[in-house]
């Protein structure tokens, strides 16, 4: 039953060119001379120039901004909520826990659409105008509900007493508390942020829908210049972001294969 | 630890910028520019009753073809050896940290005529353009949303007792009686919530027929993003219309699923 079969190995194989064709395309035109979609030479031009992009630099910039400050206050907010919860009993439980569900629900464009109905009103009473603020705050609102499912299961599982033994062993509450309970939570805690963090990078829609005028993240840059004649700059990003993430991915294997050669 | 009031921040934080804004769709979507109660904004999102029936196509067509692509996917990998199961996942999992409106774009430098395709295909003869049609939107539709059918089937599958299959062929089940009378009823969990996290982001996505699509593909995300930065009261019975859609599609996902899970 281990051994891999024939049919097995086309079928995957077949998913993986089509999973891969599309960014081997991205990297193969990103060192293509010519604009058009004919090979016309092999450059670095592109990336010389993407560099020379302070419009996308700074989207660059604000997308990680946005990213590490959000995670950061979802998981705060969350974990917080996560314990608070856990507390509830009965219906209100249920009820606290289904309002968490609704983000995780709804569509991206109709959260993105209530959101920016929200800080238009809030917009003309308060007299303030969308930009970074209000990209910060609806990042942190669909990030919050992810914290908030990843840490409750770990808060089930832990030992109620362990909190106590703390305290009869002369721990202060906020000691017990950081060296107890954030300890036996951090696993969740750190998946928490971590889905926090990738869906705030990636995110489009919501970002779309509360940037303002003049704030730019990542996507929506890129979605502004694919309005445009579109410029061979987005292939060198897409080649630059593709290697990041592979280097990203094999630096965590390489943590795992080690935590677990510790065991 | 024992404190409820953790989850108080939290419940105001979901009260302001989840439950308040949805409230606002409702509002703006039942009231006219001087801020009375109107029915004219909703009258005005009917003639977009066939861009609603073209995107609901278009998402249940991309939901069935992830279904029969993942599914085998997700049995044949769930039986492979453990460490060649994380890699094969990993592989899968990596293109979706590239950007969502990349990897779009990725498609329509692969898919133009003149473009890879296009050239591999007419060395045999065959000319032609692969993008602009409905075919090319639910591509895009299947690379973008692929893996979110994979993997709650796959998780689902490796949760599956061994046992209970030995069992099955001890008591003289072949493969195929294996994987019908067990297997299958016992991944269908996954399933629902796969078919769940495929349809609702299909159907409600904007962009992605932007770029792929010809000119009758347009989809209801798309509608509300060109109507609501002119006339948001339309914009918002749109979104309105939207959300009860997926609401009434969860609701019937749950049901089904629940009664599954007795049987």
């Amino acid at each position: 039953m281990k051994k891999t079969g024939v049919l097995t190995k086309i079928y995957i194989a077949l998913i993986m060119v089509f999973m891969y064709a599309p960014i081997a395309v991205l990297v193969f035109y990103s060192f293509n001379k010519s604009r058009s979609a004919a090979w016309g030479g092999f450059t670095f031009e592109w990336y010389l120039e993407l560099f020379k992009s302070h419009s996308i630099m700074n989207a660059l910039t604000n997308t990680l901004l946005i990213a590490v400050l959000a995670s950061l206050f979802a998981t705060i907010l969350g974990t917080a909520a996560a314990i608070g919860i856990s507390n509830l009993r009965g219906k209100t439980r249920l009820f606290v826990q289904n309002i968490s569900n609704i983000p995780i629900i709804s569509p991206d464009i109709v959260m993105g659409v209530s959101l920016m109905l929200l800080f238009t009103f809030l917009g003309i009473i308060f007299n303030f105008e969308m930009g970074f603020s209000t990209v910060l705050l609806s990042h942190i609102c669909f990030c919050v509900p992810f914290v908030v499912l990843n840490v409750m299961p770990r808060i089930r599982r832990m030992d109620d007493s362990l909190y106590d033994a703390a305290l009869d062993l002369g721990c202060t509450p906020f000691q017990a508390f950081r060296k107890v309970v954030i300890h036996e939570l951090m696993p969740g805690i750190f998946s928490g942020a971590l889905i926090s963090f990738t869906y705030s990078l990636d995110d489009f829609v919501i970002t779309h829908f509360t940037q303002g005028a003049r704030f730019q993240n990542l996507s929506t840059e890129i979605y502004s210049l694919l309005h445009r004649k579109i410029p061979p700059t987005i292939n060198a990003l897409s080649t630059l972001l593709f290697v990041v993430i592979i280097l990203i991915m094999v630096l965590i294997n390489i943590r795992d294969r080690r935590a677990e050669r510790k065991k | 630890m024992k404190s409820k009031l953790l989850s108080v921040p939290y419940l105001i934080w979901m009260l302001v910028f989840t439950m308040i804004p949805l409230v606002m769709i409702a509002v703006t979507a039942f009231s006219d520019n001087n801020g009375h109660f109107s029915l004219e904004a909703l009258a005005s999102a009917f003639p977009y009753t066939h861009v609603f029936l073209k995107s609901l196509w278009i998402a249940l067509l991309s939901t069935v073809l992830c279904l029969v692509i993942a599914y085998p996917m997700a049995y044949m990998v769930s039986q492979m050896r453990e460490s060649t199961q994380n890699v094969v996942v990993m592989l899968l999992m990596i293109p979706m940290w590239m950007n969502f409106l990349l990897r779009i774009y990725a498609w329509v430098l692969l898919l133009q005529s003149g473009g890879p395709l296009d050239t591999l295909l007419s060395a045999i003869g065959i000319h032609g353009s692969y993008t602009n049609n409905t075919a090319a939107v639910i591509v895009g539709m299947i690379y973008e949303y692929l893996p979110f059918m994979f993997l709650p089937i796959y998780t689902v599958m490796g949760k599956i007792d061994k046992g209970l299959v030995e069992a099955a062929q001890d008591l003289g089940s072949n493969k195929s009686e294996v994987f019908r009378k067990v297997i299958f009823p016992l991944s269908i969990p996954g399933i629902i919530s796969g078919i769940t996290m495929v349809f609702v982001p299909s159907a409600s996505t904007f962009v992605v027929a932007q770029y792929l699509g010809g000119t009758d593909d347009i989809m209801i995300g798309d509608i509300i993003d060109r109507i609501f930065f002119t006339n948001n009261h339309v914009g918002a019975a749109i979104s309105l219309i939207l959300m009860i859609f997926i609401l009434i599609f969860l609701v019937l996902m749950n049901r089904f699923g629940d009664e599954e899970a007795i049987v």
